[in-house]
């Protein structure tokens, strides 16, 4: 198994920390994986993206090429779009609709949303009100991760794990907010896939 | 042994703990700071009191590094590419003194420009100083050469540069680790005790010798293990992958096998013999490297006559930026892919200053200032603050290296632009600004100096800053006037306060230093987490 993912969203928003949970989970099946970060100046609120590779063979560029990514995981919509050349014919983009404005020529988010929506394979969900609902707003990356969790080619649980083990320090009630989260963003992702 | 994820960064860290090392030293700087920053949440380095806090600049870093390896103790140095130009006094001096304990000099170069102001290749100031060269393609040859370059640093008493590129530097995979960690060395001086004095009688002895010692590095390069010869049946090219390229060219090769012969290349100065052996059996060699085409110009050799060479020269691969599995592909002559088109209605998001922040503050209240004076009077610096060039603040019109915002302006106010504005961060100041200053005291230049003082060094992500409280004495020491030293508070509700303390002092004609003062609000957050998290 080999899953290409692009991690797209503005800095501070968290794909780091989805980045960490899927390669966390990965680890644990003895797959390989390779990461690439943005840091420095790119993170002051501008746009972020991270190439997370994950396979059970050794992988060799730390860049994902052109055409050839599995997935698009967005937190933000905007972001979800500039990536698109990565995206492989029967790739899925997942993305968050809910829009992060810290732009003056920020567009139309309706208009960003048709064309999500005419990506061929796409899931587009609220994941700042799942969160919200979960119990959190700041668990929108999970929810998003959640959404992402039909499409990455491992067990369920093994996310789980991988949640449980990435909060393990801050207790069990932000552990039960995040698995919650996951799992709505899980079972939308099933109920419109 | 089990498996550690990590950066290419703290692969980098990791080895210099393992190989015992005594200190780190460094200045921060993107994409180099997690390597220091890994020694300095390491409790082994903590329990074994390595040396990590930061330097004032890089120049200071590569004289402490090169003064603990004078000890017999091992030391590592790093930096961004544009910290080299900044330690390139002592680093190309240290090939001549040569080292006693280990020393290995860290470069991370930025191809692409992701977070610098160019993409110099610190491989040709390597090759400049004679030094050997080591440059990783992944992170567990990034762990290996830590290791192996101590050895080589300590057999050859030279100090040996690693170069690495952002794409190595940050991304995350997996590391072996050696089976043993080596313990520090003991304090032992240089058998010759005049082998650090660079009189030009004894300089022009160890010169000698460090051109002596250049045969054998190459020799060392011929053999070594990050140097390898990988034949190929089909012999009408030949590929030389150096560094990180590497992967790019494997990703190409799904099941690995690629037909044509292929030298990879880590460890420099160039294997000369192997290069040979490739000219010889191949009609064409097609180079890939990251950032200058250093190793293609060595083989198109002046007049660019004999053997084909294909490369960033040619046109093959692109001048300048990062190389791709893409861009290799169709230097291959293999089809390029391509996902969904960019809709046209997406637009840029450029970094921006933090909501909050004390600097837009400062902007606000000197562009006010200014607003009855022509424009382009405001040399500024390296830090958060550079984003103030971008829309909507426009309040700045330099930005070219640590610290050129104070001597750019004291050049224009002599030249005759009157009144001239220099605008520098607190860590900015303290690595290359103060002896700017010195210089325009004793000239009593017209210029007013904002030192915008956020008491952390925060573009690379908040590390303590060497001017921390600081400033106001370091400029009454210089000589400024202690009535044209200004303290400001950054706030909206100050602005019309401090719009008149800038007009005072602009008027003032000599050296004026304003220190608006607030800190930096992601700093505040972070402070406040983690004295949460202790509780």
């Amino acid at each position: 198994m080999k899953k290409d993912i692009i991690l797209a969203g503005v800095g501070g928003q968290g794909i780091i920390s989805i980045a960490a949970i899927i390669g966390y989970a990965a680890l644990e099946q003895g797959m390989f994986l390779k990461q690439s970060e943005v840091h420095g100046m790119s993170q002051r609120g501008g746009e972020v993206m991270s190439n997370l590779r994950i396979s059970h063979h050794e992988i060799a560029s730390d860049l994902i090429p052109f055409g050839q990514a599995d997935m698009i995981i967005s937190i933000e919509p905007l972001e979800s779009l500039r990536y698109l050349p990565y995206l492989s014919k029967e790739g899925w983009l997942v993305t968050n609709t809910t829009p992060l404005n810290n732009i003056p020529n920020y567009p139309d988010i309706s208009s960003i949303l048709e064309e999500v929506r005419k990506v061929p394979h796409h899931i587009a969900l609220e994941a700042d009100v799942l969160a919200k609902e979960a119990g959190s707003a700041k668990a929108a990356n999970i929810v998003i991760l959640g959404a992402a969790s039909p499409f990455l080619g491992m067990a369920y649980e093994k996310l789980e794990d991988a949640i449980r083990f990435t909060f393990r320090k801050k207790g069990d009630k932000v552990i039960e907010l995040n698995l919650a989260a996951l799992k709505a963003g899980h079972d939308f992702a099933n109920k419109h896939k | 042994m089990q498996k550690l994820l990590l950066l290419g960064d703290e692969a980098i860290a990791q080895g210099a703990l393992d190989a015992g090392i005594s200190g780190i030293y460094a200045y921060p700087g993107t994409p180099s700071t997690e390597i220091t920053e890994f020694i300095q949440n390491s409790k082994f380095a903590f329990d074994n009191h390595i040396h990590s806090s930061w330097s004032a600049n890089e120049k200071t870093a590569m004289e402490s590094a090169l003064g603990m390896s004078y000890t017999g103790k091992r030391s590592m140095v790093c930096m961004k590419h544009v910290g080299l130009n900044v330690a390139a006094d002592p680093f190309i001096n240290s090939a001549i003194t040569g080292a006693n304990g280990g020393m290995i000099v860290v470069a991370a170069d930025d191809p692409s420009m992701h977070s610098s102001q160019n993409e110099q290749d610190s491989r040709f100031f390597g090759k400049f100083a004679l030094v050997p060269i080591l440059e990783p393609s992944n992170q567990q040859e990034a762990y290996n050469m830590v290791l192996y370059g101590f050895d080589f640093s300590e057999k050859y008493k030279i100090p040996v540069l690693l170069r690495i590129t952002t794409r190595l530097a940050h991304s995350r995979s997996g590391v072996v680790r050696a089976e043993s960690v080596r313990k520090q060395n003991d304090l032992k001086m240089p058998e010759d005790l005049r082998q650090f004095v660079l009189l030009p009688v004894i300089a022009r002895k160890r010169y000698k010798n460090l051109l002596k010692a250049h045969s054998a590095f190459i020799e060392e390069s011929e053999k070594s293990p990050f140097n390898e010869y990988r034949d190929g049946a089909d012999k009408s090219l030949g590929i030389i992958v150096c560094g990180i390229a590497q992967n790019y060219l494997m990703e190409n090769y799904p099941d690995r096998n690629i037909p044509h012969p292929v030298l990879k290349i880590g460890q420099y100065p160039m294997p000369r013999k192997l290069v040979e052996k490739m000219a010889d059996e191949c009609n064409e060699i097609l180079v890939l490297e990251d950032g200058y085409p250093m190793v293609e110009e060595l083989l198109k050799g002046y007049l660019g006559r004999g053997l084909k060479i294909k490369g960033r020269l040619d046109g093959t691969l692109p001048r300048d930026g990062e190389l791709n599995p893409n861009i290799i592909a169709v230097a291959l002559g293999k089809p390029d892919t391509f996902g969904l088109p960019v809709p046209n209605l997406v637009v840029g998001r450029p970094p921006s200053l933090c909501s909050g922040c004390p600097h837009i503050d400062s902007y606000a209240a000197l562009t006010e200032t200014l607003s009855q004076l022509s424009n382009g009077r405001v040399f500024s610096d390296i830090g958060c603050y550079t984003l103030g060039a971008l829309k909507p603040y426009e309040a700045i019109n330099s930005c070219v290296d640590m610290g050129a915002s104070i001597t750019m302006a004291k050049g224009a106010a002599d030249a005759g632009l009157i009144p001239a504005v220099a605008v520098i961060g607190d860590s900015t100041f303290t690595h290359s600004g103060m002896t700017g200053l010195l210089d325009a005291i004793n000239d009593k230049s017209p210029i007013t100096i904002l030192i915008l003082d956020n008491g952390t060094t925060a573009m690379t992500g908040g590390q303590d800053s060497p001017a921390f409280g600081k400033i106001e004495n370091i400029c009454k020491g210089l000589g400024v006037e202690e009535a044209h030293i200004r303290i400001l508070k950054p706030l909206k509700k100050y602005h019309n306060e401090n719009v008149a303390i800038l007009q005072e002092e602009l008027a003032y004609n000599g050296v004026s230093v304003i220190i608006p003062r607030r800190e930096c609000i992601v700093a505040i957050d972070k402070r406040i987490r983690d004295k949460f998290k202790n509780k």
